[in-house]
């Protein structure tokens, strides 16, 4: 069914936008003008992420805003304004140098929202170096797999992330010099205590010469084969992160704005530290996972005016329903929006009806390093809707030619692949390592995102689905491969293949097919035991909620497992072309 | 159900969403999401179970009771003294 579109014009708004007209923005829009809007290193040095996030608001009385506002699980507060994060950082950046950590090296953190985090990233970007965060839900495997392809020099954990996932692969990491443990003495051996080293280091940090085009942040994102892949990012990347949160999430610099994504996930970087500090608002950041209560207790107490949240967590907000929020004071929120994966129409309604403001959905990815498409603050919101491209990106429907090149459909309401005009300063720069698999994303000046999409009439585009066996599940892209390789670890195990399985709060789920060795029965105790090992390899966001046997597993005569198949019988849908089938279905 | 049988009942139906967890050292009083990875996805799953396993849908606005062993047990003892009166 369609919904009606929710209409900015006789909503009367409070607060004039950020963007005032979205037309004439884009019309008017040149990457020129917001580079203008950044300040640039001091003697004309370049561009540096740290200097525009933290030290070019660390001046005068500014420096005295808050920058940080951080609530611990346990109701203690913590506020860090501009100085003191200026400061902390340069510590940071200082110990680096000082461990012989360099431009270029890489500096991995696996952290929860601690101050910590903040502290890191900034000090890191101030060094030059490459900072990687990773999910500290991720089980060891995907750590491992991750720090080696990074080429990791230096982690920052805490200890008990250390004890549990990180010391058991120290033996397979030689490249690993330095691991800095967040909180207390470090006692573990070729460990060293980081509030230790920052008290030992000096304040004062002069950001060196960087080039716009520097290396700068480096996230990890699923295949459907093989390992996977670290997107890089340059310094310039600063450029649209600004431009975009002022242009999709309404943010300017008296707000008071809540991120809840995680740190190990690109919007919980691009948005959850960078562009609401390069903006110079004031960051929330709470420590603790979802709670319903605690939530609505941090947007009225924090008087949150900006929030930035993902489809599950309002999914499950919307099952606890009504009365919940309306004890609460939400009225200091101006601006909702939502990323991770399509937001259903009847969440955007939910927004509006309960909160008193509508969920605003935002489309982009990690490769993108920046939100693409969204539904703005001053224009009409289509429940359902990705929204329409950014001031200065342009997003087309296209099709793949069977040589390799690309036709751009024009007209409207067609299916196709969501494709990007390449040369956004936010963009993927590569692979690490993986130039063949990077130049595949691209074919006639066009990034190809892999997502299924269609245009309407009014250039809003609406999300169909993936273009490969990739799974959503809960805002993260999981790629099947990895959750099989964990599930081959298992000695009962003869075959493995994963698909997302929908569902109405996470989107999908991932559910594997297992195929068992000759002679081995199956039974729910090795269920379990299967599931318990691929959540203790992978951890519970990428390992299956589900595991179902077979005798076989469907496969191509060349011994490809056919994930698209086993998703088509557990969808009930018909099977499409199996000729080339192994044993014909 | 008396309560060492819900506490069992408990257990299994948290051992099912995650068999990893080693139910020995578990702390009651200590919510799931704290003591081991559990996320707000298997909670859900947890609580779904648990009401099919209970026989009766749990309504959305208790889900925060269920969020350790303990409030588990004092949800379900407290439930049954409400249906035997």
């Amino acid at each position: 069914m369609a919904w009606d579109r929710i209409s900015k014009s006789s909503s009367r708004l409070r607060h004039p936008p950020e963007m005032a007209s979205y037309e004439a923005a884009r019309r008017s829009f040149t990457w020129a003008e917001a580079r203008s809007a950044l300040d640039g290193l001091p003697a004309g040095r370049g561009l540096n992420i740290a200097h525009e996030a933290v030290d070019r608001h660390a001046v005068g009385s500014r420096g005295r805003r808050i920058a940080l506002r951080w609530l611990g699980k346990d109701g203690s507060r913590r506020e860090l304004d501009y100085d003191k994060l200026a400061a902390l950082s340069n510590r940071f950046a200082n110990v680096l140098r000082e461990l012989g950590v360099g431009k270029g090296d890489t500096v991995f953190s696996l952290l929860g929202r601690v101050p910590a985090l903040y502290v890191a990233v900034l000090g890191a970007l101030k060094n030059g170096s490459v900072f990687c965060p990773l999910f500290s839900a991720f089980g060891p495997e995907p750590i491992l797999s991750r720090m080696e392809i990074g080429a990791a020099k230096v982690l920052v954990t805490t200890p008990q992330l250390y004890a549990r996932k990180v010391r058991s692969l120290r033996a397979a990491l030689p490249g690993l010099e330095h691991v800095l443990l967040v909180g207390g003495e470090a006692s573990e051996a070729g460990c060293q205590s980081l509030e230790r080293t920052l008290e030992a280091a000096a304040e004062d940090f002069v950001i060196p010469p960087t080039d716009p085009e520097d290396r700068a942040l480096l996230h990890f994102t699923s295949g459907t084969t093989g390992r996977p892949k670290g997107a890089l990012h340059v310094h310039e990347a600063v450029v649209v992160h600004t431009a975009s949160a002022r242009f999709a999430l309404d943010l300017g610099p008296d707000d008071v704005y809540w991120c809840t994504a995680d740190p190990g996930w690109v919007t919980g970087t691009s948005y959850g530290i960078i562009a609401p500090l390069a903006i110079g608002a004031t960051l929330v950041v709470d420590e603790a996972d979802f709670e319903p209560e605690r939530w609505y207790r941090i947007l009225q107490d924090e008087k949150v005016r900006v929030w930035y949240t993902a489809p599950t967590a309002i999914r499950m907000l919307m099952k606890l329903g009504a009365d919940l929020p309306r004890r609460f004071d939400l009225s200091a929120l101006r601006f909702a929006a939502s990323v991770g994966e399509p937001l259903n129409p009847e969440a955007v309604v939910w927004g509006r009806e309960v909160l008193g403001r509508p969920f605003h959905d935002t489309w982009w990815q990690t490769e993108t390093g920046s939100i693409m498409l969204a539904n703005f603050a001053a224009a009409d919101i289509k429940p359902g809707s990705m929204g329409r491209p950014l001031p200065g990106i342009e997003a087309a429907i296209v099709r793949r030619r069977e040589d390799g090149g690309l036709e751009v459909i024009e007209e409207a309401d067609r299916d196709g692949e969501l494709a990007l005009k390449s040369g956004w300063p936010s963009m993927f720069r590569g692979y690490l390592d993986e130039e063949a698999r990077y130049r595949k994303c691209f074919a006639e000046g066009w990034y190809l995102s892999g997502d299924l999409a269609r245009r309407d009439a009014e250039g809003y585009f609406w999300f169909l689905g993936r273009a490969d066996d990739m799974i959503k599940s809960a805002g993260h892209l999981i790629g099947p491969f990895e959750v099989e390789s964990a599930l081959m670890e298992h000695p009962a195990v003869a075959e493995a293949g994963a698909i997302g399985k929908p569902d109405p709060v996470a989107m999908e789920t991932v559910k594997a097919f297992v195929a068992l060795m000759p002679g081995v029965r199956p039974s729910d105790e090795l269920r379990r035991d299967i599931l318990g090992l691929a959540r203790e390899r992978l951890g519970p966001a990428v390992a299956p909620r589900e595991i179902a046997f077979l005798d076989d597993l469907p496969k191509t005569r060349s011994g490809k497992i056919m994930r698209r198949l086993l998703k088509a019988r557990e969808l009930g849908l018909a099977e499409g072309d199996t000729s080339t089938l192994e044993a014909g279905g | 159900m008396n309560e060492a049988e819900i506490k069992t009942a408990v257990l299994e139906v948290l051992t099912q969403v995650a068999p990893n967890v080693d139910v020995t050292t578990l702390d009651p009083k200590i919510a799931f999401h704290d003591q081991f990875e559990f996320d707000s996805l298997d909670f859900l799953n947890f609580v779904i179970a648990l009401g099919e396993r209970s026989g009766g849908e749990i309504p959305e606005i208790d889900y925060p009771k269920l969020a350790s062993l303990h409030g588990c047990i004092g949800y379900f003892t407290a439930r049954e003294k409400s249906t035997v009166e």
